[in-house]
């Protein structure tokens, strides 16, 4: 296997989760308000989807968005001050953790209604296809979204107006703190897939690889044909649903098990195993310096100012 | 200017087409609005002169193809969206309010979403409670939303092109009332700006503030009132609610000292009590009477012809809080 890859892959994971564990250390000290919802654990979902898509492919999700954001491009500098409410963040303090924009790298956001993403995807992708272009929109979305309206209606116009678009479900088995089989009578939720119809997959989401390969297929079949895909990926997230979530609903035992699995972990090995073990150390150090800068920067930059409050409502 | 008498639907479909010929990124979207020609006939002829691209039929999935709307616009095209009727936007509302009106602020102005939303709003003949609503206030109360209530076929062609133009989400409302109701529209084209009130009759004794269909209620009232009680009525038809002519509303108080304000939603919590509560502290001096607000009675509407009449505004209702107000 390519080892630029594995250690492209690597780094683009290793990068979210210390990212995220820095916000969860600010939040707990105060610093970060409001919702942190983290994307622990599911990493390679983002990481392996985002690493078929050309630079003008769109990309929009939900409010577990940090990911996806400073995989097409986003800085962490400006992400860690969206945190913090700075003027300096991805949205100038106006968005949050939930709401993470980077409009000209073509990541739409960070939206916290669930399932309404999914709609808004199908009129993105329906506005690159009238407009002449080959690309295609990646929509996320939880497994908490697919009973929701919206859910339906977005997959319904995918299909019947034949939209370049793929759905991806990162199943993390918990709609908050409800658990899958209290909301679904279905373990594999692809299958819903088949009313619209439009082709499905499951890829299992703690494989960057398999995710990879999945999105690969479901990109050229939107690229190549205009169709969508919906694809579910099997994944866990570690930590609760946002910071304010102990996630007495599972055991530590079950979660210990999960973690057995953690992406970052088997591609680290995988990467000793290749003796590529120096690499791995300055990839990391190289993250932890990117991080520690970020958060100083953040730390450091102005709120937005008073006069600024009623900004960006209109446009002129 | 050469002038011709058209019905409200062709001045909207007028507005549409010259727009859609004009800029490549707007098209149509909605239920019905292909090969019926729009459930009322307000896109007449549309999908043969512009195609199955840019005349959009929708399935009965309101959020469904809000969203989309919404997603394309935020692509750089410039989507009409078209509700049967608003009733059914309530569906659609979260798109709206928590999609379309806040794009802007959340991505501190790097997602635009220029799209316009429209369709027939209030009640007509006997609907029936579900599809007699009158909710204008619902979205002139979201900041980040546009509000266009007119009522003539000339406002209605000027301020759908305006809206097709702006860079903000327009919410658009008509009435399945007035869809055949005509009056001149020049041949040629104009536009009407947003957020300008229009005095559709001069007065002197008491300002009368609407939108909408109950503009043309207001008038025929007002000619009315001067032939029998030789009252002056000045009518000023609101045509945006938000942004609000506040200057033009104003200075008619100053001239007037008296207010009567007539809508068709229900009074708790209303557009009417904000235009009420604005007046009334911003021109307190000049007023020499309490606001009159007239609304429709606080009930789901029947279906009833008897009790409908009984609901909604009326022409006895605008003449007593004309007197009221004059007292």
């Amino acid at each position: 296997m390519d080892q630029e890859l594995i250690t492209d892959l690597f780094r683009q994971m290793l990068r979210i989760r210390r990212f995220e564990e820095e916000a969860a250390r600010l939040y707990t000290e105060r610093k970060i308000g409001g919702f942190l919802h983290l994307y622990i654990g599911q990493e390679a979902v983002a990481v392996g989807a985002l690493s078929v898509l050309e630079k003008t492919d769109e990309v929009i999700t939900a409010y577990r968005c940090h990911g996806h954001y400073l995989l097409r491009g986003g800085n962490a500098r400006a992400g860690m001050s969206e945190l913090l409410g700075k003027e300096t963040g991805c949205a100038k303090g106006r968005g949050g953790s939930m709401h993470f924009y980077d409009v000209k790298n073509h990541f739409h956001g960070g939206w916290g209604i669930v399932g309404a993403q999914l709609p808004v995807a199908a009129g993105m992708a329906l506005a690159k296809k009238y407009q002449g272009t080959k690309d295609v929109t990646l929509c996320f979305l939880g497994d908490g979204a697919v009973n929701i309206g919206s859910f339906h209606e977005g997959l319904s116009l995918a299909a019947v107006w034949k939209l370049p678009v793929i759905y991806i479900i990162e199943n993390n088995q918990y709609a908050m703190g409800t658990p899958l089989e209290k909301t679904a009578p279905t373990e594999d939720l692809s299958i819903r897939a088949m009313g619209y119809p439009m082709a499905s997959d499951i890829a299992d989401g703690h494989d960057v690889f398999d995710v990879r390969a999945k999105v690969h297929t479901a990109v050229r079949r939107a690229r190549e044909q205009s169709l969508p895909t919906l694809l579910e990926v099997k994944t866990y997230r570690y930590r609760g649903h946002s910071m304010a979530d102990p996630g007495k609903y599972r055991t530590k035992e079950m979660l210990e098990k999960e973690k057995e699995k953690d992406p970052i972990k088997a591609l680290g090995a995988k990467l000793d195993s290749l003796r590529l073990n120096q690499l791995r150390e300055q990839i990391e150090q190289e993250i932890e310096e990117e991080i520690r800068d970020a958060v100083e920067f953040a730390e450091q930059a102005p709120f937005p100012a008073p006069e600024t409050v009623m900004d960006y409502i209109y446009a002129e | 200017m050469s002038t011709r008498e058209i019905p409200i639907r062709d001045a909207l479909q007028e507005a549409m087409s010259e727009e859609m010929r004009r800029d490549e990124r707007v098209f149509l979207v909605g239920e019905e609005v292909g090969a019926y020609n729009g459930a009322y006939k307000c896109s007449r002829g549309m999908l043969d002169e512009f195609g199955s691209k840019r005349v959009i039929d929708a399935p009965i999935a309101e959020n469904g193809f809000t969203g989309a709307g919404i997603g394309a616009a935020m692509m750089g095209l410039r989507p009409i969206v078209e509700f049967m009727t608003f009733n059914f936007s309530l569906v659609a509302i979260d798109q709206i309010i928590n999609t379309a009106a806040k794009a802007r602020l959340m991505s501190a102005g790097q997602l635009e979403c220029p799209i316009v939303f429209r369709g027939a709003g209030g009640a007509a003949y006997q609907l029936g409670a579900q599809h007699a609503n009158s909710f204008e206030h619902y979205y002139a109360y979201t900041p980040g939303l546009i509000v266009i209530c007119p009522s003539t076929p000339y406002d209605m062609k000027g301020l759908l092109k305006s809206a097709i133009r702006n860079d903000n989400p327009v919410v658009f409302f008509e009435s399945e009332l007035t869809y055949s109701l005509k009056g001149p529209v020049p041949e040629e084209e104009y536009l009407i700006p947003i957020g300008k009130a229009d005095i559709k009759r001069a007065g002197s004794d008491v300002t009368l503030l609407t939108w909408s269909k109950n503009v043309f209620l207001a008038l025929q009232t007002a000619e009315k009132i001067q032939k029998e009680d030789g009252i002056s009525v000045e009518v000023i038809d609101l045509r945006t609610l938000r942004p609000l002519d506040k200057e033009t509303i104003f200075q008619s108080v100053a001239k007037t000292n008296r207010v009567v304000i007539l809508q068709e939603m229900h009074q708790v919590a209303s557009y009417g009590a904000y235009l009420g509560h604005l007046i009334a502290s911003e021109m307190f001096d000049h007023l020499d009477a309490p606001v009159e607000l007239i609304s429709s009675l606080e009930t789901p509407m029947p279906y009833s012809k008897a009790l409908e009449e009984l609901i909604l505004p009326s022409e006895d209702k605008i003449r007593e809080s004309v007197q009221r107000a004059l007292q």
